[in-house]
């Protein structure tokens, strides 16, 4: 068993990338800025002097033609990690990660493997505005052929990482800027998390919530404050939206009968409402209430700190969906703004 | 003259001139269905251009890509159960005439995005370099490509990279249906290419000699110096954009003057000005295309279509 230490979720990350590019050759990270700047956030800080520069390169700004190379270089067996400073930038590369590495395999019959991975931050950070701050895990787990995984804690990214690495298809993998600082134990060495499985964060009886990346700390906060009342909710961190451990999700829910989904993003079309169908379809007879969400209010991320904190989830939004679901008089009414898709 | 090969050229054409009048008739009785892009017109960028590379040298293509497939694997039979959607396609009927794939024979499609293959070919000509191996890409587009983010992006990469990369661009004078210059600010494609900065090359793209020529000098060159090689090939094509397209846009005149330079008829001319055959061989390697065709099509009719329980395989490896 190796042994555990405390590093950061940035940190986890790099030693995934290190340790995979030490073991083998054909995997090559690149991105703006990895190399010489040591990575936007740092996170390939390092790197450059330890394989140099053919094989931590810095790339031009042009997502499309940086995204199309590593697609190029993976369709004849190269294994690409392509960096996106953020994921808001991966959107002018959109085409080539769904009409190209989503469709390779399935047009060519199979004949060609795609083993690369799409990674970098996702999501509000503090004030970066609207164009800077979206959480688009929905738009790629929109798309068959594209695995999408959004870890929480440092250990999982690790694993996870890892995985993803060795997986022989385009995989999406969504950090954020927010949590590269956070500190968690993190297997020295061979660490390895299968994709599509779920993890559970914390055990309890009364409802879950289901809930993935970052937000999986806000579900915690909430359920921390909720066992104060004497509500004991069950955090699932499903870690992969795509492929989605449904078995877990459903396990649980027969378990607690009340299924609450806490994600970053928005409501409408968005992973939630996969998740509530599932729920709904599957386990309507475990229900003891109407599945339900908490997501990002409708509308684009606005700058002033104050109307920021309005839209992103919060503990004290989850404590209230809770205890609406739980039936409970003193729940409060939903937030002002609807957070029903429109 | 290498009489050979000559002879060799002409066949090739002829078989992509014959499928493309196939596929065309069995798009009319419905057993080819979606779009059909005809490359007729065009025959001698893709086979002078392929006949001047190696076996090892990768081909990324668009969604004209049929005479591109032909010159490089020969197999008529596994294009056309393609376009016939069978299981037998060369992509198992999940491609389609504008996805054709054989990483056997390093033809790495068939895509079907204006531009978008542009930085696949740089990462493949990339993966080259990477591996320290003599490959060089050939990368086919049309002249609409031009005004893509997508291709000044492959090309600012393959630039500053120094990748391995020949870029062929098949000025067929419109995109779609529009002509070049009304929506491209500078007479040749090629005036772009020279900016970031790279070698190119105007060519008489109806040519297939030509057409060879240049392509071995500038794959000879990407080869050796591991630097991206623009051609522009100036071509036409006698069909419209896709078989539903009338082309009502161009003038009778404008067209029979171009296919009085039938890049076919040009070759064959040729071949019997230096005494290499006469009109009756020529018509003989012709026959025999025409025949390879007929197969294609026959094969292509009694082959199965793709079993409907292995609708969900591959999308995952």
């Amino acid at each position: 068993m190796p042994e555990p230490r405390v590093i950061t979720f940035r940190e986890a990350l790099r030693e995934a990338m290190v340790e995979e590019m030490e073991r083998d050759p054909s995997i090559f990270l690149m991105g703006e800025e990895v190399g010489h700047y040591n990575g936007a956030y740092k996170v390939s800080e390092g790197m450059l002097d330890r394989f140099g520069e053919r094989r931590v390169i810095d790339t031009p700004i042009a997502e499309t033609g940086f995204a199309g190379v590593g697609i190029g270089a993976a369709m004849v067996g190269l294994r690409p990690i392509i960096e996106f400073m953020t994921w808001n930038f991966s959107l002018v590369a959109y085409d080539q990660l769904v009409n190209n590495a989503a469709k390779l395999r399935y047009m060519s019959n199979g004949q060609f493997t795609l083993p690369i991975v799409f990674r970098g931050p996702e999501g509000a950070a503090h004030a970066l505005g609207a164009q800077h701050s979206q959480a688009l895990e929905s738009i790629y787990a929109h798309i068959p052929g594209l695995k999408v995984v959004v870890p929480s804690i440092p250990a999982d990214a690790k694993g996870l990482l890892k995985a993803a690495i060795r997986d022989n298809n385009p995989v999406i993998f969504m950090e954020s800027e927010t949590m590269y600082s956070l500190k968690g134990e993190v297997p020295a060495g061979e660490h390895l998390i299968p994709l599509g499985v779920a993890d559970l964060k914390r055990p309890g009886r009364d409802v879950t919530l289901v809930t993935w990346g970052k937000i999986t700390h806000t579900a915690l906060k909430a359920a921390e404050a909720l066992a104060a009342d004497g509500i004991e909710a069950e955090v699932l961190d499903l870690r992969t939206i795509r492929p989605l451990d449904e078995a877990a999700i459903l396990e649980s829910i027969r378990r607690t009968h009340r299924c609450l989904v806490v994600q970053e993003g928005w409501p409408f079309a968005g992973i939630a409402a996969e998740i509530i169908t599932l729920v709904a379809h599957q386990a309507f007879d475990s229900l003891d209430a109407p599945p339900d969400r908490v997501t990002c209010l409708d509308v684009p991320m606005p700058y002033a700190r104050n109307l920021e904190s309005l839209v992103v989830p919060t503990p004290e939004r989850v404590v209230g969906a809770v205890r609406r679901l739980l039936g409970r008089d003193d729940a409060p009414p939903q937030p002002v703004i609807a957070v029903r898709g429109r | 003259m290498d009489a050979a090969l000559l002879l060799g050229l002409y066949r090739q054409m002829c078989l992509c001139r014959r499928f493309e009048e196939a596929a065309a008739k069995a798009y009319s009785q419905g057993k080819v269905q979606g779009f059909l892009h005809l490359y007729i017109g065009q025959e001698a960028v893709a086979v002078g251009a392929i006949s001047a590379i190696e076996e090892t040298d990768y081909i990324v293509s668009t969604y004209r890509e049929h005479a591109h497939y032909l010159a490089r694997t020969g197999d008529a039979r596994g294009a056309m159960a393609e376009l016939f959607g069978k299981a037998t396609g060369c992509s198992g009927g999940r491609g389609g005439s504008m996805h054709l794939f054989d990483a056997r024979h390093r033809f790495l499609g068939g895509w079907a995005i204006v531009g978008g293959h542009v930085p696949i070919a740089a990462g493949v000509a990339f993966a080259s370099k990477y591996r320290e191996e003599p490959d060089v890409t050939l990368c086919f587009f049309g002249d609409g490509t031009a005004n893509q983010g997508a291709f000044h992006e492959g090309l600012a990469i393959a630039a500053v990279w120094k990748l391995p990369l020949v870029l062929i661009c098949e000025n067929n004078q419109y995109a779609m249906g529009t002509p070049l210059y009304r929506t491209l600010s500078v007479e040749d494609v090629s005036v772009r290419a020279r900016g970031y900065p790279m070698e190119a090359e105007i060519v008489n793209g109806d040519d297939v000699l030509e057409m060879r020529e240049a392509v071995r000098h500038a794959v000879d060159r990407a080869r050796k110096e591991k630097l991206p090689f623009f051609l522009e090939a100036k071509t036409y094509r006698f069909r419209g954009h896709s078989v539903a397209d009338p082309a009502k846009y161009r003038t009778k005149e404008e067209v029979q003057k171009w296919m009085e330079r039938d890049p076919i008829g040009l070759l064959a001319q040729r071949i019997q000005h230096l005494g290499i055959a006469n009109e009756g061989q020529l018509q003989a390697l012709d026959e025999e295309a025409k025949a390879q065709v007929q197969d294609a099509v026959e094969f292509a009719e009694e082959s199965p279509a793709p079993a409907p329980e292995t609708v969900a395989e591959y999308v995952y490896a």
